[in-house]
């Protein structure tokens, strides 16, 4: 079996890897790590009975992930620091809110930049705050920073002085241009406290729903098997916490337009990772097979493999994010800037 | 890929890959004495990949891969590709290595106590250290000291010592000259050749030193020593050191320690020998 499928199979269920040789746990560990799920498949090992040079890597990557997690939660309660002034909210998204709010995806989960969600009304008020505290603009271009502003669901990013923490404030959970155009103000209505710490989060239905958009409806599946885990955890923990889960989830989901980007994201997680699902969630695409190749498509070396797939999602996440009329000169602009030495 | 080889390192194994035959036949002469990753497993994998291709024959260019990477790293030349492999294999161990406490610093070991030395590239560290292997202390490593988070001890990581411009003609004098890797020309950090560890050093890489003494040596200038105070020298390792910030509590509790319990000092030497000379007259002043 190849590395990547071996990866998934022990995510899924970690006593397989019981019978692997040292050879084919280096490969499984370049492709998690390629996959930015080293630290999950550590937290799922770590009560298998491994050869000791294996299960001490494994423990290198718990407590380096442990270390990581405390700053990614401490940033966050910076930012609430930063913005309790203003009395906005500070709704996490994505990997702080799992660790935060301790849900199942969180053991070894790695977290990049800060993602929160706040009012479209308030992100002036939301920036100046940030910039008073402490957090500066990454180095960009005026055409980047007019194109954050007018078309992208988030402020350019910014990134702390001394932390070197890098945020981004989204104020809805698609590019503008995208087609779905999901109910940023009905999630910010409906999302609820995280302890009692002042933090939030989005509903459980949202908070699958962003996964989802992020996953299928945004981007080129890259990080698409991190991901899915999540959206297998998420579905798991809250199926089995509440009966109407799902029949919830379909109603939210079309509100949000995010019907099908929901039910493909649901399939993609059942194909993978066996997350048990109602009947009438299981009617299936033909085109997933697609999907799980572009997700699978990596070698025992990490490298990326099936260049021609990858190439395909790459265009559809530009096609999906503008329409072509917007994308050629938003394409031809950053070329020519390419050209003139730019960043691009 | 289609040429690989495993290595074990001291505490680390890696697996090195490369599209190229010339790089990997290179590591298994010179890594010829250093066992394999023991039943294949590696903690980290190095990748030497052509971006497309047809670079793998037309204008072949080295990009550097692995488990860790850096994001802009540039590319080398395929005849530097030895050199490219040693670059992989520090990268994982300072963005991947969370088992020790690295410094970046060279040591050595006599009577089962370490001498460190640290400082910039240029300082001479390395040429002090590969000199010092050839004078009965055993090598413990070049590129990085390995501080154990509980026992505080060093641990021995004798990769290939990396000697850079005047320092190659230094050690050519007095290493056996089988023990060389191909001289490397107009690299980015100039010319490289890369010296085997003595047979003594690769045979008791798993043997531990206690840490005894912490030099700053400076090559170039007119001969000085000075005591470092404490607080400076704990500024200047958390500096040197890789994953002193991704540890937390525990790399902090051992840089404490370290630096509360060995003497450190700037050393200023003016050429290779007066420079040895002077590191065995502070060792045995310090440690006896």
């Amino acid at each position: 079996m190849s590395a990547v499928r071996d990866l998934v199979a022990v995510l899924r269920d970690p006593a397989v890897a019981l019978a692997f040789d040292g050879a084919r746990w280096t490969r499984l560990l370049s492709v998690a790590r390629a996959e930015v799920l080293d630290g999950t498949l550590a937290h799922r090992c770590a009560d298998l009975a491994l050869p000791a040079p294996i299960a001490a890597m494994l423990a290198d990557i718990r407590s380096a992930s442990e270390t990581a997690t405390r700053r990614a939660v401490w940033e966050a309660e910076m930012a609430r620091r930063a913005l309790a002034p203003l009395g906005v909210a500070v709704i996490l998204l994505k990997g702080t809110t799992y660790a935060a709010a301790g849900l199942d995806p969180a053991p070894g989960r790695q977290i990049g930049d800060l993602d929160i969600l706040v009012p479209r009304d308030r992100i002036d008020a939301v920036e100046a705050a940030l910039l008073g505290n402490g957090w500066e603009w990454v180095k960009q271009d005026d055409y980047d920073d007019a194109y954050y502003r007018r078309w992208m669901h988030e402020l350019p990013p910014l990134v702390h002085s001394e932390r070197d923490r890098m945020i981004d404030v989204h104020h809805t959970i698609l590019p503008l241009t995208a087609r779905p155009t999901p109910d940023a103000a009905a999630m910010i209505a409906d999302a609820v406290p995280i302890g009692d710490g002042g933090l939030m989060m989005l509903s459980r239905e949202d908070m699958i729903c962003h996964a989802a958009a992020h996953l299928i409806a945004d981007g080129d599946l890259a990080g698409g098997l991190r991901n899915l885990w999540d959206i297998d955890r998420l579905l798991r923990q809250f199926a089995s916490d509440a009966p109407d889960f799902w029949d919830r989830l379909a109603t939210r989901a079309d509100r949000h337009d995010l019907g099908p980007a929901v039910a493909r994201a649901v399939r993609l997680a059942h194909r993978l990772y066996a997350t048990p699902l109602p009947n009438d969630w299981h009617k299936g695409a033909r085109s997933d097979a697609v999907f799980v190749r572009r997700l699978l498509a990596r070698n025992g070396w990490g490298q990326e493999t099936h260049g021609v797939n990858r190439f395909a999602f790459y265009v559809r996440s530009h096609l999906l994010r503008m329409p072509l009329r917007q994308l050629l000169p938003h394409l031809a602009t950053k070329w020519r800037k390419r050209g003139l030495g730019g960043t691009g | 890929m289609r040429h690989g080889l495993t290595l074990k390192i001291g505490p680390a194994a890696f697996r090195v890959g490369s599209d190229w035959r010339a790089p990997i036949a290179d590591l298994r002469t010179l890594y010829a004495d250093y066992p394999p990753a023991p039943d294949g497993f590696a903690d980290f994998t190095v990748r030497l990949e052509a971006k497309r291709p047809w670079r793998r024959f037309v204008r072949p260019s080295v990009h550097l891969g692995g488990d860790y990477m850096l994001p802009d790293a540039l590319p080398l030349s395929l005849a530097h590709g030895l050199l490219a492999a040693e670059m992989g294999m520090n990268l994982q161990m300072a963005l991947g290595w969370r088992r020790h406490l690295l410094i970046h610093a060279s040591a050595v070991e006599k009577d089962g106590r370490a001498l460190i030395l640290t400082g910039e590239s240029g300082s001479g560290k390395s040429t002090l250290a590969a000199m010092l292997g050839e004078r009965g202390w055993r090598l413990l490593g070049d590129e990085f000291t390995l501080l154990d988070l509980d026992s505080d001890s060093v641990r021995g990581f004798p990769r290939l010592v990396s000697l850079k411009n005047a320092g190659i003609a230094a050690v050519e004098a007095v290493a056996d000259a089988a023990r060389f890797g191909p001289r490397l020309e107009a690299t980015p950090k100039g010319a490289i050749r890369h010296l085997v560890p003595r047979a003594d050093a690769i045979a008791r890489m798993d043997e531990p030193a206690a840490p005894a003494l912490l030099l700053y040596p400076r090559y170039g200038f007119d001969a000085a020593t000075r005591r470092l105070a404490k607080s400076e020298n704990f500024m200047r390792l958390t500096q040197a050191s890789t994953n002193y910030v991704a540890l937390g509590e525990r790399g902090f509790g051992t840089l404490s320690r370290f630096v509360e319990s060995v003497p450190a000092l700037a050393l200023d030497y003016s050429d290779g020998e007066a420079g040895i000379a002077e590191v065995e007259r502070l060792w045995t002043e310090h440690v006896g």
